[in-house]
Formats: structure tokens, C-alpha cells, sequence
């Protein structure tokens, strides 16, 4: 798949606000007044500016409100719902939080579960699709939510239960890379299937349809992305994961604090960067490509 | 609503014959002909003249080789679009309702004025069969010439699929596979017609006749070319003016 910078920043971006308000809806950090105001700031800049992020793929944006009419079936209709939901309970929420000094624990509890929600149905658009195995598993939920609790509880300074987060975030991700690699091959597509013609014989694409390229190899076939795949897989680990773990076992400072926020969503971003271009969707194989 | 419909009045589509296709691309053609003067906005091409050209296509012909465990290998070519599945993944997952599957014929349509151009519809395909028009910003797909098929201000013969009218080799068929006394459906019983990707459970409607075996050529060590006796060269060595020219030539 090509990885757009878009959809890879909102991602990551709406994921982390997305959890970090979930780390506020429950009282952690219980914080009022300003300090609220502060903390609310951060995850609304990350979940909103992560959302308008992902207009900038849309071809129509302007009618972008449309999007919220097919919840019955629409993974990313449910996405529209759950994000807005969850925004406006949390604002209440906040509002309490920043300008009264209360804490509606209800209310808080709510805009949590819609936050995670939120994260959920986002990786749903993705799990859901046939036509990319190594999306297609229950793993992928499990790696987008734990991704966005870990990071959430970096940004809410759960030092503790950050570090344990971290380290299930790495154990959920090896386990996603191993069992993706494999997933191509057990969904049984490949070029006979797909012509129909496999039982025949060897099947080799002998001449596109087409001279130039096409929306369809644009988007869906990413072959060069992939040849540092391996190299890319340790650094996004090591960033996302190790160098944010050693360095909140040190002395706690504000400095450290940032360092391992800030090599935790490098991380993210090259492993989301690797998620879209290591995936590959079956309709390369009707041009001979993965 | 993007929830698909439990059963469709009919199940109007293609039956493509792999058999005798071609592959002219006469059908590419005429498809992103009609398609561009008719339903929708127009099948756009992006840098037409230059080097780096490309457009929207809602029909492109593939060939493939196909190498048995002995004997020659086969070329075969392979038209595709889209196949209007029962089960189309490409529905549901459309955020807007701007894909949707008709329950009169089962035609799988995109309402261009509720597209949000998401491209979501187009992952979901398993086959290709949907495009995003760069132009337009909104998603292109094979409408079964839904604006042919049903149009009463065409002459009757011209009421089916431009790709199917053009056909040079008649290797694309069109008919309601719902029924099994239609046309279509007899040819699907008689040759086999087979499904796409079958493991992606997408329930194609669309069918493709598997190519029939090739003639086996007959041992090369024996004359084979009936004409070959009459064509038989008259004169073997060069007479006259020619005979020198040949000589002349041969020296130099
Ligand atoms: S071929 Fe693709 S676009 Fe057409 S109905 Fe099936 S899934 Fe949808
Ligand atoms: S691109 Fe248009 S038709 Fe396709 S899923 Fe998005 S809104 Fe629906
Ligand atoms: S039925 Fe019409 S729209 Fe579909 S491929 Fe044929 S010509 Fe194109």
C-alpha cells in the first residue's frame, strides 16, 4: 500500500490524543484548573489535528460531513461517530475539569470508553479488508489500541504503567510482524486464483493493460518501500519501544520525560509508515506485483 | 444504505470468454468512450501526451502466460471490470451510502454527488475494479452500462454494454445469471464458467469461460502444410538478367 503522510499522521496522532483523553477520562492525572486546561490542550491538538490530517485524502473533502450517514455498515462511518462522541463528552468533561474545579466521574468514564472506541473502529477500516491479509487478523486491533494506551500514559505521565505498557506494545508488534509475514501466503490469493487459470499451469503476467501507470499501482502497489523493511522494523522498535523504557527506569526529570515522548512517536510513526508499506493488497497480483 | 441487499430481483452481468478474446483492448475503448460522454463525470487522463501518462479506466485487458507441466505455453488475454458481486466488500465498507447495490438488477453503483472520494471502496476490491478519478475526486467504477441497457431511446440492438456491442470476437456476453434458462447462464453451464478469487468470498456475478484445450500440433516430422504440394517453387536457380543480378550481388 503507498503510505501516505496523511493517513499515517493521523493515525498516529488522533491514537495518541485518542489515549491520552482516555488516560484523562479515568482522573489519571486528577488535575484541575489550569493544569487541566494544559493537558486537554495536548490531547485536543493530537486528536483534532490528526483528524483534519486524514480530510487531506479525501477527494471530495467538502462533503466530508456525509461520512456519518452509514453506520450501519461503514467501519469508518462508526469512526466519524465515535470520534465526534467522544470529543464532545470530553469537552463536557473538560469543561467541568478546567473551569469549575469538578470531576463528573460518569461523564469522564464515558469519553474514555468512547476515546478507545474511537481507536478501535479506526483500526477496524483496516482489519476489516480482505484484500490485505496481513491487516486482516484480530492482531491489529489489539496493536492500535495498546499502541494508543501506552502513548496516552506517556503524556499522562504514568511513568509506571508506561513502562509496562511499552514492553506490551513490543511483544504485541513482534507478534503482528510475525504473523503478517505469513498472512499473504495462508490466504491462499495468488495469480491462479485470480485469472482463474491456476489449475492450468503456471500463471505469469505477460503484458499490463496499460503503458503508463494507473490509480491502481499508485496506490496499492509499494514494492521498493519494503527493501529496507527489516532495518526499518529494529529502529522503529528500538524508538517506539526500548529507548522510551531505559529511559524512564533513569532518575525521573521533565527533560528525560520529553525524550522518551519524543523517540516513543518517531517510533510509531516509522512502524505506521511500515504497516502501510509492507502491506500488500491482492490486486498487485492481477500486474505480476505485490 | 450500504448494507447490502438479502437478494436482488435479478443478477444482471458479464459472461467473459477467455477462449476468444482477443485482446484488441476494443472493449477499453468503447467503455471509456461511452463512459466519458454519459453517466457521471468524465473518465479523466492526467498528462495524456506526456511521458508519465495515465487515466481512469473502468475496463482494461490483462494477458497472461500460462506454462502447463508439458507442452507449449498459452497466452491468454483477460479483460476486467467490475465483476458486480453479490457479497461486494466495496459496499459496506462506504461511509457515505454513495456505494450501493441495486435490488432490481443487482448493478453495484456509485452516486457520484454523495462520494467523499475516501478511496476506502477501492481497498476493499479485491479485483481493481474501482478508480479513483483524479480529476473528478470522486470514484469511477463499471456501471453495466446502466444508462445503455435500459435506454428506450436506442435502437434495441444497442441496448447492452458498449464493451459487449464492440466486442470484435463476441467473448463478452451480457444477460440476467439469475436466470438459468437465460443465455448467459447456459454458456456458464456449458463451459464451466468459473469465479475470481473465489477464497475472497465476494460471490462475483460476473463469470469467466475457462480458454477450450489447444489443438495439439501433429508430429513435426511429417509434412503437415496440406498447400505446401502447390506451392511448391517453379523455378529453383535464378535464370537471365535476375540469375546475374544474383551472382553480381553474391560477389560483392
Ligand atoms: S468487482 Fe470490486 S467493485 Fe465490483 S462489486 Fe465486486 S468488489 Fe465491488
Ligand atoms: S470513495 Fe466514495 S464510494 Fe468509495 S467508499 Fe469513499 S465515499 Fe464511498
Ligand atoms: S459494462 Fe459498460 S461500464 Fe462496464 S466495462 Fe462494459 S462498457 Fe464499461
Amino acid at each position: 500500500m503507498h503510505p501516505a503522510p496523511s493517513v499515517i499522521f493521523f493515525t498516529t496522532f488522533s491514537g495518541l490524543g485518542f489515549g491520552l483523553l482516555a488516560w484523562l477520562g479515568i482522573g489519571a492525572p486528577d488535575v484541575t484548573g489550569w493544569t487541566a486546561f494544559a493537558f486537554f490542550a495536548i490531547a485536543y491538538a493530537m486528536a483534532v489535528g490528526g483528524l483534519l490530517a486524514s480530510t487531506f485524502h479525501l477527494g471530495r473533502p467538502e462533503r466530508a460531513v456525509k461520512a456519518f450517514t452509514q453506520w450501519r455498515s461503514s467501519w469508518l462511518s462508526r469512526e466519524a461517530w465515535c470520534a465526534v462522541g467522544a470529543l464532545v463528552v470530553m469537552g463536557l468533561y473538560g469543561a467541568g475539569l478546567v473551569f469549575l474545579g469538578e470531576r463528573y466521574a460518569l461523564l469522564g468514564i464515558l469519553g474514555a470508553v468512547l476515546s478507545l472506541l474511537t481507536v478501535f473502529t479506526t483500526s477496524m477500516i483496516y482489519t476489516q479488508l480482505k484484500t490485505i491479509p496481513r491487516w486482516n487478523m484480530p492482531l491489529t486491533p489489539v496493536k492500535f489500541l495498546s499502541i494508543s494506551v501506552a502513548g496516552g500514559a506517556l503524556l499522562a505521565g504514568q511513568v509506571q504503567i508506561a513502562v509496562l505498557l511499552l514492553l506490551i506494545v513490543g511483544g504485541v508488534q513482534l507478534l503482528a510482524w510475525m504473523q503478517g509475514d505469513k498472512a499473504f501466503a495462508s490466504a491462499g490469493t495468488t495469480l491462479g486464483t485470480a485469472t482463474g487459470l491456476g489449475a492450468r499451469g503456471a500463471v505469469r503476467a505477460f503484458e499490463p493493460p496499460h503503458t503508463g501507470t494507473n490509480y491502481l499501482l499508485k496506490e496499492f502497489v509499494h514494492e521498493i518501500g519494503r527493501k529496507h523493511a527489516q532495518k526499518l522494523r529494529i529502529i522503529s522498535l528500538g524508538l517506539m519501544v526500548v529507548l522510551p523504557v531505559i529511559l524512564l527506569l533513569l532518575p525521573f526529570s521533565h527533560f528525560i520525560a520529553v525524550l522518551a515522548l519524543a523517540s516513543h512517536i518517531a517510533g510509531v510513526l516509522t512502524a505506521r509508515w511500515l504497516f502501510f508499506a509492507e502491506a500488500e493488497h491482492v490486486v498487485g497480483l492481477y500486474y505480476g506485483k505485490r | 444504505m450500504t448494507t447490502l441487499p438479502d437478494k436482488t430481483d435479478k443478477k444482471l452481468g458479464l459472461v467473459i470468454d477467455l477462449d476468444t478474446c482477443v485482446g484488441c483492448h476494443a472493449c477499453v475503448i468503447s467503455c471509456k468512450g461511452w463512459n466519458t460522454e454519459n453517466y457521471g463525470a468524465p473518465l479523466s487522463d492526467q498528462n495524456a501526451y506526456g511521458a508519465d501518462n495515465s487515466g481512469t479506466f473502468l475496463n482494461r485487458v490483462h494477458s497472461y502466460e500460462v506454462q502447463p507441466d508439458t507442452g507449449a505455453a498459452q497466452l491468454i488475454h483477460f479483460p476486467k471490470s467490475c465483476l458486480h458481486c453479490e457479497d461486494a466488500p466495496c459496499v459496506t465498507v462506504c461511509p457515505t451510502g454513495a456505494s450501493y447495490k441495486r435490488v432490481e438488477d443487482g448493478i453495484v453503483l456509485v452516486n457520484e454527488s454523495d462520494c467523499i472520494g475516501c478511496g476506502l471502496c477501492a481497498w476493499a476490491c479485491p479485483y481493481g475494479a474501482r478508480e479513483l478519478d483524479q480529476a473528478a475526486g470522486v470514484m469511477k467504477k463499471c456501471t453495466l452500462c446502466v444508462d445503455r441497457i435500459y435506454n428506450e431511446n436506442l435502437p434495441e440492438e444497442d441496448r447492452q454494454p458498449a464493451c459487449v456491442r464492440t466486442c470484435p470476437s463476441n467473448a463478452r456476453h451480457f444477460g440476467d445469471l439469475s436466470d438459468p434458462d437465460s443465455d448467459v447462464s447456459k454458456l456458464v453451464a456449458e463451459r464451466g464458467g468459473m469465479d475470481l478469487m473465489p477464497e475472497q468470498g465476494t460471490k462475483p456475478v460476473n463469470k469467466y469461460l475457462p480458454p477450450r484445450p489447444k489443438d495439439t500440433l501433429p508430429d513435426t516430422t511429417e509434412e503437415f502444410d496440406i498447400l505446401a504440394p502447390f506451392l511448391a517453387p517453379v523455378a529453383e536457380e535464378p535464370k537471365g538478367f535476375l540469375g546475374w543480378l544474383d551472382k553480381t550481388l553474391e560477389k560483392l
